[in-house]
């Protein structure tokens, strides 16, 4: 069995080591780029998502790898997301692959289930219940260190004296957890994650513009389709920060009617009064969030979604009045396969102008008071 | 007391049963106008730009009504049947209606959701009466009433093989049954697919299905088709479709489609509808593959230039003339 999965930033790292480690060998579509791109939209219907399309691209390119088996998350709706493997399974059969396809249909057929089919079925005969309990909580592990030290680069980047150092940090660090064996090794690495990035020498006494990032949860963890918005934004001495990573989906669609933590509850009621149930995706979470950022004090929020993505687009009927009663500026961009040509540095560009200038009014303001 | 029921999206489902519903209750019920230039210019400017065609007519029908009386009735329209949704952008339509129009009068939203079962109809209906105050065997009455003529309008549609504006006189009452005329068609039978907010509504559809009547075009529209056969055409599909309209779709398609019941489809779906960017692609896809029958897909949005859409269905139509001529011809000569 040759697994394959879609790309979704950083998430094929625990994914592989899960696999790896139940004794499947893992075909890793190659990262997102613009041929990938060009395939998913070749190949996928005019108006799908646009994750759908990438998703698309993926696949193709693992299937010329030698992949034969495609890992898909499933889903009940209301969204889209929960019919995407029917489609996807459908689109590449007529394109005449020949490969098994698993979707992960809530709540009967959850990662572990699958997890322990894979281990009754890889004639590994070491393969016991411990094992598969150890290359989960290695997994997880990974995915947390992973968050971690993405929180720590989008906070040094701006900040740093040598330009794309934080970058090389980060990268060298995302390699040693990909390769790292055994828990052991993680807990070493996560002692030494703090060192390693204050090593990096940065400019003292900087306030950097801070910038939330919200919005569909794909597009905001895919580089590759945010058109690497975050590191775009560091680059012009923004402080990034973002309130989805790898786990937090990971929890929503792998496993088992998790629980959600108080917080997210009470994240949500920020958003009663301007949407007041739920709408599918994270259209809610957004809206939340862009209220939360504004309680902490941000100066501005990027808003993202893939063009016709239903919840966001409920989401972005809320921005106009929450930038009134909030007074946040938010700026809302929309994804498709067409964005990078539209302009899109300039447009970063010129919303972090206007929040620079914002804070300077501001700050005069707090010094002519005095 | 008004109460104002904007002429789109679930008007065309519900209508029987709320016009009763609060007329029983002694409201006046006011619903807004045929869609018109001037709703859709609104709903475009008041509406966020991103959504559908029939988001943004909403939008317009409710800032003509907001005025004109003293609440309106914005359901939040979560699920019509057990174990599916409409779509997100319904479950966010009180919200988004209150976000873009903020001087609006009062909003009715109270929650229908038969997602876990179709007895919460009546959970709607006794949450309307505790907001509006009434108490509680008037609403049970008003409520046995307003299921009555939901059900006689069902059964007619089916019946007649009717279009919901076709049973109503001006005054929204239904007209006689002796009334609705058999009509002449000229045997070819089309499937109309598509949401019924968009194929019913005159302006938005450009007029399709005046067109296709006055062309005598036997006329199917998943409203027209009993539960039983979209649920057996609806097998076809590998995962169970979680949308109600896209389920009736690919349910009344695949099963006329397998009985050779039809001798064209035509698919309308609005620019940028999420459930129908997929639910077109099994449709198209399986057709090519299953059967010889012509599709004709049309996408509706508010920039849609009416000529060119006719020029499309005439062709349409021609094909399917010609198709039936050489078809009757072959068999007499077989
Ligand atoms: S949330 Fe948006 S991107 Fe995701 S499936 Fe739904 S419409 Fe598509
Ligand atoms: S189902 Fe499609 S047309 Fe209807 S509201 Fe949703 S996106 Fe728009």
């Amino acid at each position: 069995m040759k697994i394959t999965f879609p790309h979704m930033g950083n998430i094929y790292i625990p994914l592989k080591t899960i696999f790896e480690s139940l004794g499947c060998e893992v075909i890793l579509p190659p990262p997102c780029s613009k041929k990938t791109l060009e395939l998913g939209v070749a190949y996928s219907p005019e108006f799908a998502c646009l994750p759908l399309k990438i998703n698309i691209g993926n696949f193709i390119e693992a299937l010329e790898k030698g992949a034969d088996t495609i890992v898909m998350a499933g889903g009940v709706g209301p969204c889209r997301f929960g019919y995407y493997g029917e489609v996807q399974k459908e689109i590449l059969k007529d394109l005449g692959f020949n490969f098994e396809m698993i979707i992960l249909e809530p709540p009967q057929g959850n990662f572990i289930d699958l997890l322990n089919k894979i281990r009754l079925i890889t004639n590994r005969n070491n393969n016991g219940v411990k094992d598969l309990i150890k290359a989960i909580r290695i997994g997880w592990k990974k995915a947390l260190l992973l968050d971690e030290i993405e929180k720590q680069l989008f906070k040094y980047r701006p900040r740093e004296r040598c330009k794309g150092q934080t970058e090389k940090v980060y990268n060298s660090l995302v390699k040693e957890i990909l390769n790292a064996k055994c828990e052991k090794e993680l807990a070493l690495l996560e002692t030494q994650i703090h060192d390693v990035f204050s090593n990096i020498s940065v400019i003292k006494n900087l306030t950097p513009v801070k910038v939330g990032i919200v919005g569909e949860i794909y597009t905001v963890l895919e580089p590759f389709v945010n058109l690497n918005i975050e590191k775009q934004l560091g680059e012009l001495g923004v402080e990034v920060y973002r309130n989805i990573y790898i786990t937090d989906w990971v929890r929503e669609n792998l496993l088992p009617s998790f629980i959600r933590s108080q917080d997210h509850n009470i994240m949500l009621k920020l958003a009663e009064p301007y949407i007041n149930c739920f709408v599918g995706g994270h259209g809610q979470e957004s809206v939340a969030q862009i209220i939360n950022f504004s309680k902490m004090g941000f100066d501005g929020v990027i808003h993202l979604l893939p063009f016709t993505c239903m919840p966001e687009i409920v989401a972005k009927s809320a921005i106009p009045r929450i930038n009134q009663e909030h007074h946040i500026p938010v700026m809302t961009i929309v994804l498709d396969e067409h964005s990078a040509e539209t302009g899109f540095r300039t447009r970063l560009e010129a919303f972090v102008d206007m929040l620079c200038h914002n804070r300077e009014v501001k700050n005069n303001a707090v010094l002519s008071g005095n | 007391m008004r109460i104002g029921i904007p002429r789109a999206l679930f008007y065309y489902q519900y209508f029987p049963f709320w016009k009763t519903l609060f007329e029983v209750l002694r409201f006046e019920v006011v619903l807004s106008p045929p869609t018109n230039k001037e709703i859709l210019e609104q709903g475009t400017k008041l509406c966020v730009d991103d959504a559908c065609l029939p988001i943004k007519v909403y939008h317009g029908h409710i800032a003509v009504l907001k005025d004109k009386v003293d609440m309106i009735f914005v359901p939040r329209v979560i699920s019509i049947e057990p174990r599916k949704y409409i779509c997100p952008k319904f479950l966010g339509l009180p919200d988004m209606i209150r976000n873009s129009i903020p001087d609006i009068s009062r909003v009715l939203d109270t929650e229908l959701n038969l997602y876990k079962g179709k007895y919460n109809m009546l959970n709607h209906v006794l949450n309307l009466g505790k907001i509006l105050k009434i108490n509680r065997s008037r609403i049970l009455l008003a409520y046995y009433k307003a299921i009555k003529a939901q059900m006689k309008f069902e059964d007619l549609l089916i019946k007649k093989l009717a279009t919901p504006q076709e049973l109503f006189d001006k005054k929204q009452n239904f007209i006689l049954e002796s009334q609705l005329l058999k009509k002449h068609t000229n045997n070819i039978k089309v499937l109309l697919l598509g949401h019924n907010y968009n194929i019913y509504d005159d302006y938005i559809s450009m007029g399709l299905i005046r067109k296709l009547r006055k062309n005598k075009i036997d006329l199917i529209t998943t409203e027209m088709v009993e539960k039983k056969y979209i649920t057996i055409g609806s097998k076809q599909l590998s995962k169970d479709m979680f949308w109600t309209l896209g389920e009736k779709t690919l349910g009344t398609a695949f099963y006329y489609l397998e009985n050779s019941k039809v001798d064209g489809v035509i698919h309308v779906a609005s620019f940028g509808c999420g459930p129908d960017s997929l639910v077109g692609e099994i449709l198209e896809k399986k057709t090519k593959k299953q059967y010889k029958v012509p599709i004709l897909y049309l996408n509706l949005d508010e920039h849609a230039g009416e000529s060119g859409f006719n020029t499309r269905i005439e062709a349409f139509l021609d094909v399917l003339e010609g198709r039936k001529y050489l078809e009757d011809n072959l068999s007499a000569h077989g």
